[in-house]
C-alpha cells in the first residue's frame, strides 16, 4: 500500500487510527479503500457516497436500519452485486492496491480472496465433505489426501470438526442451523480467503449458536479480516473493532430512500461517544 | 386462571354467553360446509378412479388372453403377416416402440435440458429468451399429426422409400417431447433457490460451473420425472408415426432393431391398424398391443418415480 493517511470525508470519524486489536499489521495498511461508492439497482440508488477503509485483522461491523445499504456495500467487496441484474457500481473499491472494478479484474477470482457467509445458512445439497471440498475442487485440486487435509483443517477452523468428523459423507442438510452456518464458514475458509464477509450470519440462529459464531470470529481475526453486517447493535458492540453506521435519507423530490454512511469509527468510541446525532439516536435505541 | 399460584385457590371460571357464542357458535355451519366440500372432493376422486379402473379392467380382460396364450410368443414372435391369422406375436411393434422412443429421448432430452438451462440461467428475461419461451409454448400446442407431417415433408419425402425409418419417427416424437422437457426442466430450475447459486458464486465458481455442480443436481429429481413423463407420452403417440416409420400402420410385421434404415412399426400403430379390422384375430392382437403399451408406460412411470425419489432423498 502506498498512501493511506487519507482525507476523511467530514461525516466520517477518525477511522484511520490503528485499533488496539490489530496485532502485527503495519500501522497504516488497509485491506479495502472505498471511495465515492454509489450503487444503483436500475433507476434506484441504493447507497451513495460511501468512503471508508477496512483495516486488516480487524472485525468491522456495518449497522443501521433496514434498507440503509449496508448489505449492498458488503456485496461490493466480493462483487456479488454482479449477480444481481441491473446493479451498477460507481466509485472505486480498492483491494490491497487493486481496483476491484477495474477493467480486467475477474469477479470469480476476487471471490477466492474475499469469501462470504450469508444470512441464511446455504449448504449446497451435497455431503458435509463435498461442501467444504467444493472451493478447493474449483481451484483444480484433485488429490484425495490434500482435500482430506483441507476439509479437516477448515472444519476445525470453523469449530465444527468434532461435531461432524464421523459423518462427513452424510448430507449437510441434516445439520442444525448453527452447524450449517459453521459449515458455511468452514467452506469459505477452505479456499484460504484473505477477507470474510458476513451478511447477518447469526440472524437465523439461536443465542447459543450465535455465541459460538462470535467466538469463532474472534479466532479467525488472527488470520483474516472480517466485515460483518448485523441488525444487532449488541452484537456489533461485542465483536467488532470498528463500526460503520448507515442510515437512509429520503429524497424529498421523489420520496425514494437512499442509504448513506453516517459515521465510521472505533466501536468503543462509536457506542460511548458518537459524533453524529443520528448515530447517537440509533445506538441508544431511540430510532431504528 | 391467571397464574400458577392461583390454580389451587380460585374456582374454574364460568364462560360468558358471548364468549361461548364467539368461540363455538359458528362451528355447526362450518361443520356442514366441511362435510359438503369433503364429499365433493371425494366424489371427484371416485369418478377419476372409476374411469381409470374401467379402462384398465377392459384392456386387461380383453388383452390378457393373447398375451398369455403360448406365453412368451407374444414377446418373441413377429406379427402375423395377415390379419386373418390367429395368435400371438407383437415383437416387431414392441421393439419398434422401444427403439424409436429411445432414439427420440436421446435427441430431445439433452436438447431440451440445454434449452431450459439457457432460458433460466442465461437468457432469463431477455428478448431472445422470451421469444424462445413463446415458441416453446406454441410448439407444445401443435397437434402431434402436424409434427408427423412436418417430418414427412422435410425428412422422409426427400429420401423417398429410404426415408421411412425409426429415425424419422424418432424425429417426430422428439419434436413432441422437446417442449415438454423444456417446460418441465425450466420449472424445476426456477425452484432452485438463489442462495444456493450465491453459495457457489461466493466460492469463486463461474456460472457454468455453478449450473453443472449445484443447480442441475439440485433440480435433477424433478427434471428426471419431467423427462420420463415426456417419454411416456411419446411412447403412446400414433399420429406422428403414421407417415414416418412406414407407409400406413400395418405395413411392417418383421422386427427391425435398426432405427437408421428400413421401415418400422410401433405398438400404437398396431393398436390403430388392428382395431380397424373386423376380424376377431386382429382385434385380439389390438387389445394385446394396448395392454402391452399401458404396461410399458406404467413401467416408465414407475422407474421415474423410483429414480426421482432416490435423487430427492439425496438433495432435499
Amino acid at each position: 500500500m502506498t498512501e493511506t493517511l487519507a482525507i476523511q470525508t467530514p461525516h466520517v470519524g477518525h477511522a484511520s487510527e490503528p485499533s488496539a486489536a490489530s496485532g502485527s499489521a503495519p500501522q497504516h495498511s488497509v485491506v479495502f479503500d472505498v471511495r465515492d461508492l454509489v450503487v444503483h439497482y436500475g433507476a434506484f440508488t441504493a447507497v451513495r457516497e460511501v468512503d471508508l477503509k477496512i483495516h486488516p485483522n480487524e472485525i468491522t461491523a456495518f449497522i443501521g436500519p433496514s434498507g440503509c445499504g449496508k448489505s449492498t456495500v458488503l456485496r461490493c467487496f466480493n462483487r456479488m452485486n454482479d449477480t444481481i441484474k441491473g446493479a451498477r457500481v460507481e466509485g472505486t473499491v480498492n483491494y490491497r492496491g487493486v481496483d476491484l472494478y477495474g477493467a480486467n479484474v475477474s469477479a470469480t477470482q476476487v471471490r477466492k480472496h474475499v469469501g462470504m457467509v450469508f444470512q441464511k445458512p446455504n449448504p449446497v445439497p451435497k455431503s458435509i465433505y463435498e461442501n467444504v471440498a467444493y472451493g478447493p475442487r474449483l481451484a483444480g485440486l484433485r488429490n484425495k489426501g490434500e482435500l482430506d487435509a483441507i476439509v479437516e483443517a477448515s472444519l476445525r477452523g470453523a469449530a465444527l470438526w468434532d461435531d461432524v468428523k464421523d459423518r462427513l459423507k452424510s448430507s449437510a442438510l441434516g445439520l442444525s442451523g448453527g452447524q450449517q452456518q459453521r459449515l458455511c464458514i468452514g467452506r469459505a475458509l477452505a479456499v484460504q480467503p484473505d477477507v470474510i464477509l458476513m451478511d447477518e450470519p447469526c440472524s437465523a440462529l439461536d443465542p447459543i449458536a450465535t455465541a459460538r459464531i462470535e467466538d469463532l470470529m474472534q479466532e479467525l481475526k488472527a488470520k483474516n479480516t472480517i466485515i460483518i453486517v448485523t441488525h444487532s447493535m449488541q452484537q456489533a458492540a461485542r465483536v467488532s473493532d470498528r463500526t460503520a453506521f448507515f442510515t437512509t435519507e429520503v429524497n424529498e423530490a421523489n420520496d425514494r430512500r437512499t442509504g448513506v454512511l453516517v459515521e465510521y469509527d472505533r466501536t468503543d468510541r462509536m457506542f460511548a461517544n458518537p459524533s453524529d446525532a443520528r448515530t447517537e439516536a440509533y445506538v441508544t435505541g431511540r430510532f431504528g | 386462571m391467571t397464574s400458577v399460584m392461583d390454580q389451587t385457590s380460585s374456582p374454574a371460571p364460568v364462560p360468558s354467553n358471548e364468549l361461548l357464542e364467539d368461540l363455538v357458535g359458528v362451528s355447526g355451519r362450518r361443520r356442514t360446509k366441511n362435510a359438503v366440500m369433503t364429499g365433493l372432493m371425494f366424489a371427484s376422486v371416485a369418478i377419476i378412479a372409476i374411469v381409470l379402473g374401467f379402462v384398465l379392467v377392459t384392456v386387461i380382460s380383453k388383452g390378457w388372453g393373447i398375451v398369455h396364450t403360448k406365453f412368451p410368443h407374444w414377446f418373441t414372435d413377429d406379427i402375423p403377416p395377415t390379419a386373418r391369422r390367429v395368435g400371438p406375436g407383437m415383437k416387431a411393434a414392441i421393439v419398434g416402440t422401444i427403439v424409436t422412443t429411445l432414439t427420440a429421448t436421446v435427441i430431445a432430452v439433452p436438447l431440451g435440458i440445454a434449452g431450459a438451462v439457457y432460458l433460466n440461467e442465461y437468457g432469463k428475461r431477455n428478448v431472445f429468451a422470451r421469444l424462445l419461451r413463446f415458441l416453446t409454448g406454441v410448439m407444445a400446442g401443435v397437434p402431434s399429426i402436424v409434427m408427423g407431417l412436418f417430418i414427412y415433408v422435410f425428412w422422409v419425402l426427400p429420401r423417398h422409400q429410404e426415408g421411412l425409418t425409426g429415425l424419422a419417427g424418432a424425429f417426430a416424437l422428439a419434436c413432441l417431447m422437446l417442449p415438454i422437457v423444456v417446460r418441465a426442466t425450466e420449472e424445476m430450475l426456477k425452484l432452485v433457490p438463489q442462495n444456493l447459486r450465491d453459495a457457489s458464486y461466493a466460492l469463486g465458481a463461474t456460472r457454468s460451473r455453478t449450473t453443472l455442480t449445484v443447480v442441475i443436481p439440485k433440480a435433477s429429481a424433478g427434471i428426471i420425472s419431467g423427462c420420463l413423463l415426456a417419454v411416456a407420452r411419446a411412447s403412446g403417440e400414433t399420429a406422428p408415426l403414421i407417415f414416418t416409420v412406414s407407409v400406413g400402420a400395418s405395413a411392417v410385421h418383421k422386427t427391425n432393431w435398426n432405427v437408421f434404415s428400413g421401415p418400422n412399426t410401433a405398438l400404437s400403430l398396431q393398436i390403430y391398424a388392428n382395431a380397424k379390422e373386423t376380424l376377431a384375430s386382429a382385434q385380439d392382437r389390438g387389445w394385446g398391443a394396448a395392454l402391452t403399451l399401458i404396461a410399458l408406460a406404467f413401467l416408465f412411470t414407475l422407474v421415474a418415480r423410483v429414480m426421482s425419489a432416490r435423487l430427492s432423498k439425496k438433495t432435499q
